[in-house]
């Protein structure tokens, strides 16, 4: 409740995209050794894991099911916020501080719309907002922790196959306006190296097409739709690479860059 | 929340106009059945081709869309993969000819219309088997168990090789050489499917004769114990048999070639339920020669009816009752009775219980 308090239960005469189910798989299970399976329309993707990782189960499960039954949209792997009216986009590999940055940027006002996939429809090249709690790995979770203390930091699992993970609570008004969309302005690849300067270096735009593809969930079952809709993408962006170790800088370069 | 009075994917399929009813809690049950079912695709080409979808919701629209654009990538990578198989088996001098989906494909069939699956099948003469294998490890596929029980169980007893799984592309390849088990007592004569075999018009690949593309999609269904995908492959039967009574003397070949190849059974079953569950139209007369051609008490036809017309539903718990579990299990039981005589079935799950207690068998 802690980190899903803003978001509105499903009406009786309202769509449901996913029926998605969390369960014990046996009787038995839920006693000895207890685990969690995750369902999706009855199907399971996935072996079950322990019982205490439910909530991040919940988190990846509903990832992957967006990430693989929406190719209306360009999936990129990456967080985006947005000022302005403007989307800032962050590609990046796990470790890349791409969630942290994007925690930062939502802890002082950015509207968030995904710490994970950034959805370009194919129909108008915008990104759509799917805004859900920001995961947190390992040492983010102390930098955001102090970063800003007033942030809802919850249902933190040790020992995942990604480390320890929590999850911050998205900012409500991010949640309200989850169904408007953002015009893309920056694409920009961080990495997060201690000690590191601040460092934004401008990428030219053939190179950038190319890291942003390798970036993407599904650019090749999209085809050409995919290729044209990474073209308009990169006509109307501009592209950077990032490097950092300093959240403060980063976030004043990105407001200055905002406009 | 309330649960929506469910509308079945059947119900759709047989009256597609059904669609233009349903609430939006209706709509978010049928598109989880489709998914359930793999029949999402499949279910907006049937929409596509009624001129519903400019009618249908923008929520659900999306799904069946995103489906749509799902199954075209796949088509273009299986063609391209079937390149793969046909160059990598161009030395060895076969024909090279695609069971089931792979062929539903290259034949231009309709029941490849939105039909997704994750091993291409191909028929190779049993002396072949060798100099095929040896040819795909060439090419980059390699045998996906190292297990000598379960390579013996294969080799020994079964109608094809251990799937085998592409190094690079991760795609999967199943070579047969029979379409049912040795050991099932309705295994046909593999050179009577040989003999029939038709060559795609322009490429250079073959499949079945119609009649045993129909057979075989039987055969697989109502003696294989495996009903996730039982939907989906009546609806495949039923988009056969729409699309094959077309051609010039279809019904007489059907029930000759089921005679030959020891398929009569499969073929009344898939008669009986096509109709039933899609309301597929067959001539009376076929349907009386097809009953006369076995020999089924009432009672037990009773109980196959209550077990099949349960288990061939979406595999989906809103089309599930009480019941439907059981009768899974007990078609899972009577498939695993049909594949092999008493004896080495022992044998077989014997050894199977014995290596899972020890860890030995991780399937």
């Amino acid at each position: 409740m802690r980190l899903y308090g803003a978001f509105e239960l499903v009406g009786d005469d309202e769509f449901i995209d996913f029926y998605i189910a969390i369960k014990a798989p046996n009787i038995l299970r839920r006693f000895l050794r207890p685990q969690a399976v995750f369902s999706f329309d009855d199907y399971v993707p996935f072996k079950p894991l322990p019982y205490s990782h439910a909530s991040a189960f919940f988190e990846w499960g509903l990832n992957w099911c967006i990430a693989s039954q929406s190719q209306q949209y360009l999936i990129i792997h990456a967080a985006v916020v947005e000022k302005n009216g403007r989307a800032f986009i962050f590609p990046g590999t796990p470790g890349s501080g791409k969630s942290t940055l994007c925690a930062a940027l939502t802890c002082r006002g950015w509207r968030l719309l995904s710490d994970e996939m950034t959805l370009i429809s194919l129909a108008d090249g915008l990104a759509y907002p799917a805004p859900r709690p920001v995961s947190l790995k390992n040492q983010s979770l102390d930098i955001i922790g102090h970063f800003a203390p007033e942030a809802v930091i919850a249902s933190i699992v040790h020992d995942t196959s990604k480390g320890t993970v929590g999850h911050l609570r998205p900012p409500d008004l991010s949640v309200a306006s989850a169904a408007i969309p953002a015009l893309p302005a920056k694409v920009i690849f961080p990495t997060y190296r201690q000690q590191a300067a601040t460092e934004l270096v401008a990428l030219p735009k053939a190179r950038a097409f190319m890291k942003t593809a390798e970036n993407c969930f599904n650019y090749n079952i999209l085809g050409s739709q995919g290729f044209n809709c990474l073209g308009r993408l990169c006509d109307g962006v501009d592209f950077y690479d990032f490097t950092y170790s300093n959240l403060d800088e980063a976030i004043s370069l990105f407001a200055e860059l905002a406009g | 929340m309330k649960t929506p009075k469910n509308l079945g994917l059947g119900v759709v399929f047989n009256n597609p106009n059904a669609v233009l009813e349903l609430t939006l809690p209706q709509w978010s049950v049928l598109i989880s059945q489709a998914r359930a079912a793999g029949m999402l695709a499949r279910l907006g080409l049937l929409l596509q081709e009624a001129g519903l979808l400019a009618k249908i919701p923008p929520q659900p629209l999306v799904h069946i869309q995103s489906a749509l654009t799902f199954s075209q990538r796949f088509d273009l990578s299986l063609q391209w993969e079937l390149q793969c198989i046909e160059t990598a088996l161009a030395d060895v001098n076969i024909p090279i000819i695609y069971l089931k989906g792979s062929a539903y494909s290259v034949a231009g069939d309709r029941a490849a219309s939105g039909r997704l699956f994750s091993d291409v099948d191909i028929l190779v003469p049993e002396d072949k088997l060798l100099a095929v294998e040896t040819a795909l490890v060439h090419a980059g596929w390699m045998s996906q168990t190292f297990d000598p029980y379960d390579q013996t169980y294969y080799r020994q007893w079964m109608h094809e090789i251990p799937p085998m799984r592409h190094l690079q592309r991760h795609t999967s390849i199943d070579v047969h050489h029979n379409i049912l088990p040795k050991t099932c007592q309705y295994s046909p004569d593999a050179r009577q499917l040989l003999a029939h075999i038709v060559k795609v018009p322009g490429k250079d690949c073959w499949v079945l004769a119609s009649e045993d593309r129909l057979l075989h999609s039987a055969a697989h269904l109502f003696y294989g114990g495996e009903f996730e995908r039982g939907f989906r492959d009546l609806s495949d039967i039923d988009l056969l048999l729409k699309e094959f009574s077309a051609q010039e003397g279809f019904w007489d070949k059907l029930l000759q070639h089921a005679a030959t190849l020891k398929l009569d059974y499969a073929l009344y079953y898939a008669l009986r339920y096509t109709h039933l569950m899609f309301k597929t139209p067959i001539p009376e007369a076929i349907f009386v020669a097809a009953a006369q051609n076995i020999s089924l008490g009432k009672p037990m036809a009773k109980c196959l009816d209550a077990l099949f017309l349960n288990a061939l539903q979406p595999h989906h718990s809103s089309c599930h009752n009480r019941w439907t579990q059981l009768a899974l299990l007990l078609l899972f039981i009577r498939s695993h009775w049909l594949k092999m005589p008493f004896h080495l079935l022992a044998v077989h799950l014997f050894t199977k219980g014995l290596r899972r207690i020890k860890g030995e068998d991780n399937h």
